[in-house]
């Protein structure tokens, strides 16, 4: 009897909460150096910019000339590239998405090689999408060049996975009792998705292609081998255009030599970010407004 | 009576009806080519590189390629032994996992056992901001800021430079953290909340629920977690491009700069490429290289999922 009371004052030693103190010391450490790095890299980039920060920025064209470098055709680059990425991997995807979960069984053997074959597509290094996008659009077969068109086809390929991802998702939360509703009222199977099941899932859909834009946005990797990488003087005019993007361009001006460069990039990083945030809040809002509950 | 002599007329199969059928099987017909463009795109992935890198073998012996330690593909005259890449995508990515993994699991136990309500919806927000951040602006504040105030000042071998291993790994450690967590709070979350409830009353406490109950049942998300994180780290080109330096060292001092695969490839790009020339297939060669370590790792973190899901209920 004795013993077990002794055995039970040694389980709350003063050894075992000396090591859940420390424990929980190493848990808060681990958060605080996550929130320290948002803190620091936003905190750090913004007294970086010295005053660049201004309209200047977005009316000067990109130059590597520091006192008058500013971001216009990337601007006007980075709108072309992701509305039109955006457009079309959203079309594609709903499309895609509504095969998979409308139209097959999860047994088929085509639901599993595209499932499949998305979740592999998730996982490739966006660098390799350049590579792609360098032998099949810009040279090879098709040809376009270091073109906005081919930086949109290479960036629409890119987020093609997560928005069909986002898409099936949304999908999959419409409740099958609206489905079957709508069969027994006589409508076929494609008013059905057409008039019910879609119109029910606009609002995951939307939310999860705006985070799939938003990767567009902020995407450098595979545009390093289409040529945005240069100085380009005027904005688009149409998909045969040069072009370069807010990353890239950011990209070069953070290797510039020239110390004032710096700034420049810092300011064009807030740019960047301040349009992430406007894209996220827009996804908040309709995830917000069209929020039911089946 | 007219109404429903018109009802029964219309159950035979109408004009209207015909086109009807027509038009949805039309539909099926093309949401079926939408869904195969996928599997067109991973076609396209492997055809793109499977060529080139052929015509690479022919030019540059595979024991070249795998038995140098010298990597000069776009010099006079060039040279291609692969593993300073290899060793350098190794470091990179060893130092950002050593950052990512375990800081991800502590984020993800304190958000699981110890945060309140409150600081969860304050913390998950800030979380996924991190997690939205551009990779060129890690890129710039790996450069600006890592690079002169954190890789310089903790390293202890040797001088770090403004290029470094170090500070690429160091930077892409911190982009991979949220997502890290994000991976192992799911995986804790298929935990039965019974099991936890049950540590709790046996008299565990937070620690001991946390590294006796809910680490073990999680173990196997966990470690595909921390294979995705891997496989990203490994793949990431515009931090280390920007942070590490273009230089291939066959070093193991992260404390050098360094090229992994993935920076190489962007360093490549950087300079045009004659399309008919050993340095653009050169491109294509690594980028194979760097998509089947990666496809294999994913294969890897699917499998570990797969086989070990669903052993509660």
């Amino acid at each position: 009897m004795n013993t077990t009371v002794i055995d039970l004052r040694d389980t709350t030693s003063i050894r075992r909460r000396v090591k859940d103190s420390v424990f929980f010391g190493l848990l808060w450490l681990a958060t605080l150096v996550a929130m320290l790095t948002l803190f620091v890299l936003i905190t750090t980039t913004l007294v970086d910019t010295q005053g660049r920060l201004n309209f200047d920025l977005i009316r000067n064209f990109p130059s590597p000339f520091p006192q008058d470098a500013g971001i216009q055709s990337a601007l006007f680059g980075s709108l072309w590239v992701v509305v039109t990425s955006g457009v079309v991997s959203l079309v594609l995807a709903i499309g895609s998405a509504i095969f998979l979960e409308e139209f097959s069984r999860s047994e088929s053997w085509i639901y599993r090689l595209i499932t499949v074959n998305i979740q592999t597509l998730a996982g490739v290094p966006s660098i390799v999408y350049g590579i792609l996008g360098l032998a099949f659009v810009a040279r090879g077969p098709l040809g376009w060049g270091f073109t906005v068109g081919t930086a949109s086809a290479v960036l629409t390929m890119m987020v093609l996975p997560v928005m069909i991802v986002a898409a099936r998702e949304a999908l999959k939360a419409v409740p099958s009792s609206l489905r079957e509703g709508s069969f027994a009222l006589g409508a076929t199977k494609w008013q059905t998705i057409s008039k019910q099941v879609l119109p029910a899932a606009t609002g995951g859909i939307a939310t999860g292609s705006i985070l799939g834009v938003s990767r567009a946005l902020g995407e450098s990797a595979p545009l390093i081998l289409l040529g945005a990488l240069a100085y380009v003087s005027s904005n688009p005019t149409g998909y045969a255009s040069d072009y370069t993007v807010l990353p890239l361009l950011i990209f070069k001006y953070a290797t510039e030599a020239q110390e004032e460069f710096q700034a420049v990039g810092a300011s064009a990083i807030i740019v960047l970010l301040l349009l992430l945030v406007a894209l996220n809040m827009l996804a908040i809002v309709i995830r917000d407004k069209t929020r039911k509950s089946w | 009576m007219n109404s429903s002599i018109n009802s029964i007329a219309s159950l035979k199969p109408s004009g209207r009806k015909l086109r009807q059928q027509r038009f949805e099987r039309f539909v099926l017909v093309i949401l079926a080519v939408i869904a195969a463009s996928g599997v067109l795109i991973t076609t396209g992935v492997v055809v793109a590189l499977v060529g080139p890198t052929v015509d690479f073998f022919r030019e540059v012996r595979i024991g070249e390629f795998l038995g140098s330690t010298r990597w000069y593909p776009l010099y006079e005259p060039p040279e291609f032994g692969v593993w300073p890449l290899v060793l350098g995508t190794f470091f990179i990515m060893l130092i950002a996992v050593i950052i990512a993994v375990p800081g991800g699991l502590a984020i993800a136990f304190f958000l699981a056992e110890y945060a309140s309500p409150r600081t969860r919806r304050v913390l998950k927000p800030l979380l996924e901001i991190l997690a939205g951040i551009p990779t060129v602006v890690f890129g710039f504040f790996a450069l600006y800021f890592v690079s002169p105030n954190i890789a310089a000042k903790v390293w202890p071998i040797g001088e770090v430079g403004f290029y470094s291993g170090l500070a690429a790994g160091i930077t892409v450690g911190l982009m991979i953290l949220p997502m890290m967590t994000t991976l192992a709070e799911d995986a804790m979350s298929a935990v039965p909340r019974a099991l936890v409830e049950g540590a709790y009353a046996l008299g565990a406490t937070k620690r001991e629920v946390c590294t006796g109950a809910i680490f073990p049942a999680a173990l196997s998300g966990i470690i595909a977690a921390a294979v995705i994180a891997m496989s990203r780290a490994i793949g990431e080109t515009t931090i280390v491009l920007l942070a590490a330096g273009s230089d291939a060292v066959f070093s193991f001092n992260p404390g050098n700069p360094m090229q992994t695969m993935a920076s190489f490839i962007g360093f490549a790009g950087l300079g045009d490429q004659p399309t008919d020339s050993t340095g653009y297939r050169t491109i294509f060669a690594v980028g194979s290289l760097l998509f089947v370590i990666t496809f294999i790792l994913n294969v890897i973190s699917r499998r570990i999922v797969n086989r070990f899901r669903e052993v509660y209920e």
